[in-house]
């Protein structure tokens, strides 16, 4: 039972031999606190461009927090607050005159259930793009039609864009969620373990929709599943709760590195499945 | 640890062999009785409507033979001449209460929406909550009491004001002296907001966090999101919450009887006074005696049982059609 982890012992190495990596997020001696309770303690990592980073970790171990503070929309439901730095193309996004909305739409997200409007699909892809501009009905019918081509969903609904998205199936209503993502053109997209409430089969076209996606833009995804992480992602951070109960960042690197040899024995057991 | 987990494993074994309790678990008498005393007590409650309606008709039967369905549009209500009609108080009755809807649904969701959405910080949300959900404790007779002594002279001046300055609109040409349906109105808004409020509130609350990170994720602002997204998805519930309220107005008796004026007759203009089903039977009650005053009296209250029974039939229909394409 020597599960005790100190920052000193965790590792993040540098691994840019073989390609030069431009870090979109950079976050710098990350904390994360609800109320008065430390949730996540002193993090640092950078997010690459064009690159898929998984996020894992056993239950409670802050990854999602961390995701939710990419975009900052943690705070939108609780009393989430932090320290530390989190800069976006080196800009802080805590900044006090960040344009919170920007940032949101900078960094898209995608949650654990999908969760469509109450609209129908044509709206759902443009909600984002109208609450900023208003298009003429063309351009919007272009971005509803590249979104959705883009989510591999328009040939199963081309013909039903009056349909409502809630009458989708999950899998379907989850790629909805990315076409609307999508339409606002972000350049970061979030996903909180987004095939979590998915058949394997519905996963499976999410999974070769991220490798698609990721020539576009960079994503970062949270996932309880080993495999998916070895599966779609090209960096894996691995997060782990010590014994108060606090997130930490364990280890950071390439993902094959990290399946096959990591240099924390923490990493090394849960990747095999044996805590978590 | 492992002490623990052997002496609970000891015990347990202790219960399965103790064949004593075992049989007391197998006699299923108390079992049954509960099961046949909830039974009744259902069938109870489920036959009260019915043997309430049934008497109600019965003994509104002199009135239904002597004026039939004319009743509903008739409009005299004479007590000397045993000539009675309902369509005074159908219409005062529905108009006071879509007065009162109209103010407090916007008022009602309002607060609903401070006091759920993330608008306003928590220790403030909480004592408005709080505060709304009080005004239903008030017995309605204190509410008449200050309707009649405080509320309509405090609204005078705005009655004076409609009158004076939009006469010419039909609802508002009466000169005001005080008691009015639109004073009834207001105090049927003040009386029904708690209602809309707290379901209001409940129905946002119940939505998933999720749904609304997702419009602020496509950068969405906490209003775009709330007008958008969040009191859409809200509909159905908040509708059904003005509808219990609706049927809460229609039925309100003591306070609207001390501030509409209890004058018979229709007048289109919301300054005159008007009169209700639910006042006219609180103010007639105790003084009729004649066979035809009960059983039109009766039969009126029959006409407002089937309107509540009506808008609350209507109400379930709006609510599952809302929700189906939602």
């Amino acid at each position: 039972m020597s599960m005790s982890l100190s920052p000193q012992q965790s590792s993040v190495r540098s691994t840019s031999l073989e390609e030069s990596l431009t870090p979109v997020l950079r976050v710098r001696d990350l904390s994360c606190f609800y109320g008065r309770t430390k949730a996540l303690e002193a993090v640092s990592m950078e997010i690459y461009e064009g690159k898929v980073t998984a996020i894992i970790g056993p239950s409670g171990c802050g990854k999602s927090t961390f995701l939710k503070t990419l975009n900052r929309i943690g705070e939108m439901e609780s009393n989430l607050r932090i320290q530390g730095k989190i800069e976006l193309f080196g800009k802080d996004i805590y900044d006090r005159k960040v344009n919170l909305n920007l940032v949101r739409r900078l960094v898209g997200m995608i949650f654990q259930q999908p969760n469509p409007f109450a609209m129908s699909i044509f709206d759902n892809v443009v909600y984002g793009v109208r609450a900023f501009s208003r298009p003429r009905e063309s351009e919007l019918n272009r971005i509803v039609e590249t979104s959705l081509k883009s989510a591999a969903l328009w040939d199963e609904v081309k013909d039903n864009l009056d349909g409502s998205g809630l009458d989708l199936s999950g899998g379907q209503q989850q790629r909805l969620c990315i076409a609307r993502a999508l339409a606002v053109s972000p350049k970061v997209l979030l996903m909180d373990e987004p095939c979590s409430a998915l058949d394997p089969i519905a996963t499976m076209k999410i999974e070769s929709l991220i490798r698609e996606l990721q020539k576009k833009l960079t994503i970062v995804i949270v996932t309880h599943n080993m495999q998916q992480a070895a599966r779609v992602s090209d960096y894996t951070a691995f997060f782990s709760a010590d014994e108060n109960r606090i997130g930490q960042l364990v280890e950071f690197d390439q993902t094959a590195q990290m399946f096959m040899e990591a240099s924390q024995q923490n990493t090394r057991d849960y990747v095999a499945g044996r805590f978590g | 640890m492992g002490n623990f987990s052997e002496q609970s494993y000891r015990s347990n074994r202790q219960s399965f062999t103790d064949t004593g309790n075992v049989q007391d678990l197998l006699s299923h008498w108390s079992d049954r009785g509960f099961q046949g005393l909830t039974f009744v007590a259902a069938l109870i409650t489920a036959a009260v409507p019915f043997w309430m309606s049934a008497l109600i008709f019965q003994q509104a039967q002199p009135a239904i033979a002597k004026f039939g369905l004319s009743f509903l549009w008739t409009q005299d209500w004479n007590v000397d001449q045993n000539i009675f009609g309902a369509l005074p108080y159908i219409y005062g009755t529905l108009v006071s209460s879509a007065i009162a809807l109209v103010i407090a649904l916007p008022i009602g969701v309002a607060v609903a929406i401070i006091t759920s959405e993330d608008v306003f910080p928590s220790w403030l949300q909480s004592p408005i909550a709080v505060v709304v959900e009080l005004i239903a404790a008030i017995p309605s007779v204190i509410v008449g009491l200050w309707g009649r002594f405080i509320l309509i002279p405090a609204l005078a001046p705005l009655q004076e004001f409609l009158f004076g300055h939009f006469k010419w609109l039909p609802i508002f040409n009466t000169q005001p002296f005080g008691p009015s349906m639109l004073m009834a109105g207001i105090v049927l808004a003040i009386m029904i907001l708690p209602t809309i409020a707290a379901i209001s509130r409940e129905v946002l609350r119940a939505i998933s966090q999720d749904l609304r990170n997702g419009a602020f994720a496509l950068g969405s602002t906490q209003w775009e999101t709330i007008w958008h997204i969040t009191l859409p998805a809200a509909a159905s519930g908040i509708f059904g919450g003005a509808s219990l309220a609706l049927g809460r107005a229609l039925g309100e008796t003591m306070a609207v009887t001390m501030v509409i004026g209890n004058v018979t007759g229709i007048d289109v203009s919301l300054l005159s006074p008007g009169n209700t089903i639910p006042a006219l039977l609180a103010n007639q009650f105790s003084e009729a005696t004649d066979p035809v005053h009960i059983g039109a009296l009766m039969y009126l209250a029959l006409v407002l049982f089937l309107v509540t029974l009506t808008v609350n039939a209507l109400a379930v229909v709006m609510v599952r059609f809302l929700t189906r394409h939602a």
